[in-house]
């Protein structure tokens, strides 16, 4: 039932994720168990009808026990805050993938109420479907010509916003083959609930003849096309485009900042680490 | 779109004949509406009425109508929640029986309503009757201030229900987020109601938490001290500051979303200089700490009932008080939380994903607190007690997934999910409804001279809890699986059958309402059998007990010496539980005052008027609330005395039940 998720990783984003998810709740449920178990005890214990049961109405504290009840819970948060300063750091989403090739980049660009996908380094797009090479990083650079929305694909990893006029980013990899679900999971419209995509893991060749179909696929985007393409459009077919207009990603993004300098800022300073 | 001068864009389409669901909704509030008038017209009731409740500056009063709105309004919200459970039990690859746009409406309005007037006009009508009682106090420092809060938010309630009917309301939930809320993508006048709403109530509540700070600083009984207050007004204390300081957020981030809508202005748009960063930043800078505010006084009142019902001492006061506050102010130091997914440095994530995992730790505390209060008592399992338990057992699970929210790498899985979803109804169900229920049951025979049947409380119980459950575990499971909030259909066969649990366990709360329903009429009907006009059916410790059932307006004919914490039942050990003088000084009350009526119908009429563009009935409204204003400032009169001839009647007769109580009791 959990297949391709967070339980059922398909990649090492995923996989880290998970451990770090039974890490802590291991932690947590130190202090949790107990309190459940105990609340049992003490209120059975403690019936009204068990006179047998020791009574102290006027017992209503005590310095050691006082001090004491802070001394597990500080304990667990203080090894979580070392947890989450480390694994947040090793799990940032921009963070480019540790592997020994060069990560594929992709251009995401949402739309009401579907995903373009642009490839920069094959020249080609294509539409609520995205392909990509088995054990090789992707780094999906994302912005939105619409309202907000949120990329995830839950096999691989986190989600992380797209916004209009700025750029964002999550680094994601599969380490098996398949194809996955991807989705936009912030709330946009009309069209939401069909805003899905797939995202298939292949290996090299069938990559390459991705990127061969995409190519004789005829037709080309540019301003124009792209226009249509970005008419609100419900569960819209899967689409490919033999070749992308230079640099049409950051036209997209400048259309809605009317002010470029805007978009690059704002990535830059919400996100030291990364250099657009 | 075109709009004329006498009616705005107010225009036939407006009525809700897009889809027979919404105009049966329509339907049944017009229809409700009318029969509640006709009803009250037919028992000639409008003049009691009116001179009784709706004029009233008694806090006793303005509490117990807070109270009935919140429960209104709960019916509401949770049809919407049925609705949406219904919808999502069979949309598996269909359209369901819900439009998008519709389905949309409702789970905005689904969690406006249960925050804005369900949440909070439920707490502010128990912090209202009980605090000044709790204090020693004749009544608030602002009583006008108090009635005019309540209008104010009867007003925003009345916005959100006048949407169903004319008009649509908004389809970008309770956050509202731009750009989808700007103009270019919601152009109706959902949002408009939404904001109209939210930014009137926002006001109501403001003059409330006044009130209440003021109260409790001021006003509390000869002798007491801050740190000999009962644990309640603590809570209400910190939950009526961080009112004064979150609700400024709201206003800001709805009054700026507002300018870009009506005046063409660029604070969140997606050109022109707009940021919609800033609308996620400012809107959870209030929106964080206003979970806080729903959940305090429910501690407070969890507080109160397991000492109470362990007929024990509340174990670590001290400890309590402190963590309360620390909590109030952590609350505003995690509000990046709610957006680590918007691209922050890692170094910005992890610092707020560490701040949040602080607030861990005092509400830790507290739930050891009210488990040592419990150690060692003799616990009696009324229904306060029995909401009091399950909620220890419950929220310490919807703690542990919200520690888990806050690991920023966890959130980028979780965030947008049900999984968060499932989180904050653990969180807000067992914290605070559960609460509130148990304050509800709890000080129902203080507000009445008679208890809420039993039997029926406890099978509401047993269907909410196993309700709770049901509905919200398996969207848990569901949030691993991916299933985004805010879906109204969905292509995956194996989320089905958890949605189905889901809905099963929504019908469960449905019968748990019924039951308290019907708890309600048998209560009123078997009223002599629990009456106690004594005034302490639970054996209470604190000094809304140490008066009659119900307290007369002037709550304490004398004003009572406290030196210590849980007054009352120092008294009651001490064997002089009661002081009777032999003669009474008179009192001196506010008088009926039509204002909060007044204001709160025009606050209403401001809103509709902007929420249409009719401009002239907006100047209207405005120009009605200055002349008010200035009317009231030639009242001479706005107290009168009790003299102490009534006092003295009133007194004997409680006096009288006391004595009559004690001897059936020896
Ligand atoms: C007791 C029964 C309740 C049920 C069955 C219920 C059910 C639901 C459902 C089905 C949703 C929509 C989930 C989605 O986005 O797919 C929802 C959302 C929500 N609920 Fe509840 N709910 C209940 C009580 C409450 C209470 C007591 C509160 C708050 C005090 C609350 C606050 C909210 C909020 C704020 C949302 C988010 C709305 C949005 O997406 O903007 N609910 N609830
Ligand atoms: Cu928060």
């Amino acid at each position: 039932m959990f297949k391709d998720t967070m339980l059922d990783p398909a990649g090492p984003v995923s996989a880290a994720t998970r451990d770090l998810f039974f890490d802590s709740v291991g932690l947590m449920l130190i202090v949790v168990m107990p309190v459940i178990v105990l609340t049992a005890l003490v209120v059975w214990r403690y019936r009204a009808g068990n006179v047998a049961a020791r009574y102290t109405p006027h017992w209503g504290g005590s310095r050691i026990v006082e001090l004491g009840l802070w001394f597990m819970p500080v304990l667990i948060v203080v090894m979580l805050w070392f947890v989450v300063w480390n694994r947040t750091h090793a799990l940032d989403p921009y963070k480019p993938l540790a592997s020994g090739q060069p990560p594929l980049v992709v251009q995401a660009v949402a739309l009401d109420w579907q995903w373009l996908f642009i490839y920069p380094d094959e020249n080609i797009a294509s539409v609520n479907r995205l392909v990509f090479p088995v054990g090789r990083p992707v780094t999906i650079e994302l912005t939105s010509d619409s309202v907000m929305n949120s990329l995830m694909i839950p096999a691989l990893g986190g989600q992380i916003y797209a916004m209009a006029g700025m750029q964002t980013e999550l680094n994601l990899m599969a380490d098996r083959i398949g194809v996955y679900d991807g989705r936009n999971t912030m709330f946009n419209g009309d069209g939401f609930s069909a805003q899905v995509f797939t995202a298939e893991a292949v290996d090299v060749a069938a990559f390459q003849s991705f990127v061969a179909e995409a190519r004789n696929a005829g037709e080309a985007l540019d301003s124009a096309s792209f226009e249509t393409l970005a008419t609100p459009t419900i569960a819209g077919p899967v689409r490919l485009y033999s070749s992308v207009e230079n640099n049409l990603f950051h036209t997209i993004m400048a259309s809605h900042g009317s002010m470029p300098h805007v978009a690059a800022d704002a990535s830059s300073t919400m996100h030291a680490e990364h250099n657009p | 779109m075109n709009s004329s001068m006498l009616f705005g864009k107010l225009t036939f389409d407006a009525l809700p004949f897009y889809s027979p669901i919404a105009a049966g909704g329509a339907a049944v509030i017009v229809l409700g509406g009318a029969g509640v008038v006709g009803l009250i017209t037919w028992l000639r009731a409008w003049p009691y009425l009116w001179r009784e409740w709706f004029t009233t500056t008694d806090h006793k009063k303005i509490g117990m109508m807070y109270v009935i709105l919140a429960l209104v309004m709960l019916l509401r919200g949770f049809v919407d929640a049925l609705m949406m459970r219904a919808q999502q039990a069979i949309a598996m690859n269909a359209e369901g029986y819900l439009t998008p746009d519709h389905f949309q409406q409702v789970f905005s309005s689904h969690g406006t309503i249960m925050i804005f007037f369900m949440g909070m006009p439920f707490l502010f009508g128990i912090m209202n009757y009980i605090v000044p009682l709790q204090l020693g106090a004749r009544d608030v420092a602002f009583p006008l201030l108090n009635a005019i809060g309540l209008w104010l938010t009867a007003a925003g309630a009345a916005l959100v229900m006048a949407s169903l009917v004319i008009g649509v309301f908004s389809t970008g939930g309770w956050t509202g987020y731009p750009p989808y809320t700007e103009l270019s993508y919601s152009p109706t006048v959902g949002v408009d109601y939404w904001i109209m709403a939210l930014l009137v109530s926002g006001i109501g509540t403001t003059l409330s938490a006044i009130n209440f700070i003021v109260t409790i600083y001021k006003m509390r009984a000869p002798g007491m001290k801050l740190m000999q207050m009962p644990l309640f007004c603590w809570t209400a204390l910190c939950s009526s500051l961080l009112v004064i300081f979150a609700i400024p957020g709201l206003t800001v981030a709805g009054g700026l979303l507002a300018l870009d809508r009506y005046l063409g202005m660029h604070f969140f748009t997606n050109d022109g200089g707009g940021n919609v960063m800033n609308y996620a930043n400012i809107f959870w800078i209030f929106g964080h700490p206003e979970v806080y505010i729903l959940i305090l006084p429910a501690f407070g009142i969890f507080s109160t009932v397991i000492p109470t019902f362990s007929q024990k001492k509340l174990f670590g006061y001290n400890v309590l008080v402190y963590a309360t506050m620390c909590i109030a102010v952590l609350s505003f130091t995690v509000w990046l939380h709610h957006f680590f997914t918007m691209g922050a440095d890692a170094n910005v994530n992890a610092f707020f994903g560490i701040m949040t995992m602080v607030i861990a730790v005092p509400t830790g505390v507290k739930v050891y607190d009210w488990i040592l209060t419990m150690y060692r008592g003799r616990l009696r399992f009324d229904t306060p007690m029995l909401w009091s338990i399950a909620f220890i057992v419950t929220f310490v699970i919807g703690g542990m997934t919200g520690v888990i929210l806050s690991i920023p790498p966890l959130d980028y899985v979780f965030h947008n999910t049900l999984f968060l979803i499932a989180h904050f109804h653990n969180m807000l169900v067992p914290g605070m409804l559960f609460g509130l229920f148990a304050g509800y049951a709890y000080w129902f025979p203080k507000a009445t001279g008679f208890r809420l049947d039993e039997r029926w409380g406890r099978r509401a119980f047993v269907f909410w809890v196993v309700g709770f459950y049901l509905a919200f575990m398996p969207l848990y499971v569901l949030g691993f699986m991916g299933a985004a909030r805010r879906m109204a259909y969905y292509d995956q066969p194996e989320w089905q059958i958890y949605f189905v649990v889901a809905a099963v366990g929504a019908f469960s709360v449905l019968l748990g309402i019924g039951c308290q329903v019907i708890q309600l009429v048998v209560s009123i009907r078997n009223r002599k059998g629990t009456m106690d006009l004594a005034g302490d059916p639970w054996g209470g410790q604190t000094l809304e007990w140490s008066t009659s059932s119900p307290p007369p307006e002037y709550n304490f004919a004398v004003l009572p010496q406290v030196s210590e914490l849980d007054a009352f039942q120092v008294a009651k050990e001490a064997g002089r539980p009661y002081v009777w003088p032999t003669h009474y000084e008179p009192i001196e009350v506010p008088r009926n005052t039509a204002l909060g009526p007044i204001f709160g119908g025009l606050a209403f009429v401001l809103g509709f008027a902007v929420v249409w563009h009719i401009w002239w009935l907006a100047a209207f409204g405005i120009a009605g609330v200055i002349a008010t204003i200035i009317a009231r400032s030639f009242a001479a009169e706005t107290t009168r005395i009790i003299s102490s001839e009534e006092i003295m009647a009133t007194e004997l007769r409680w006096h009288a039940d006391v004595r009559a109580k004690q001897e059936a009791n020896s």
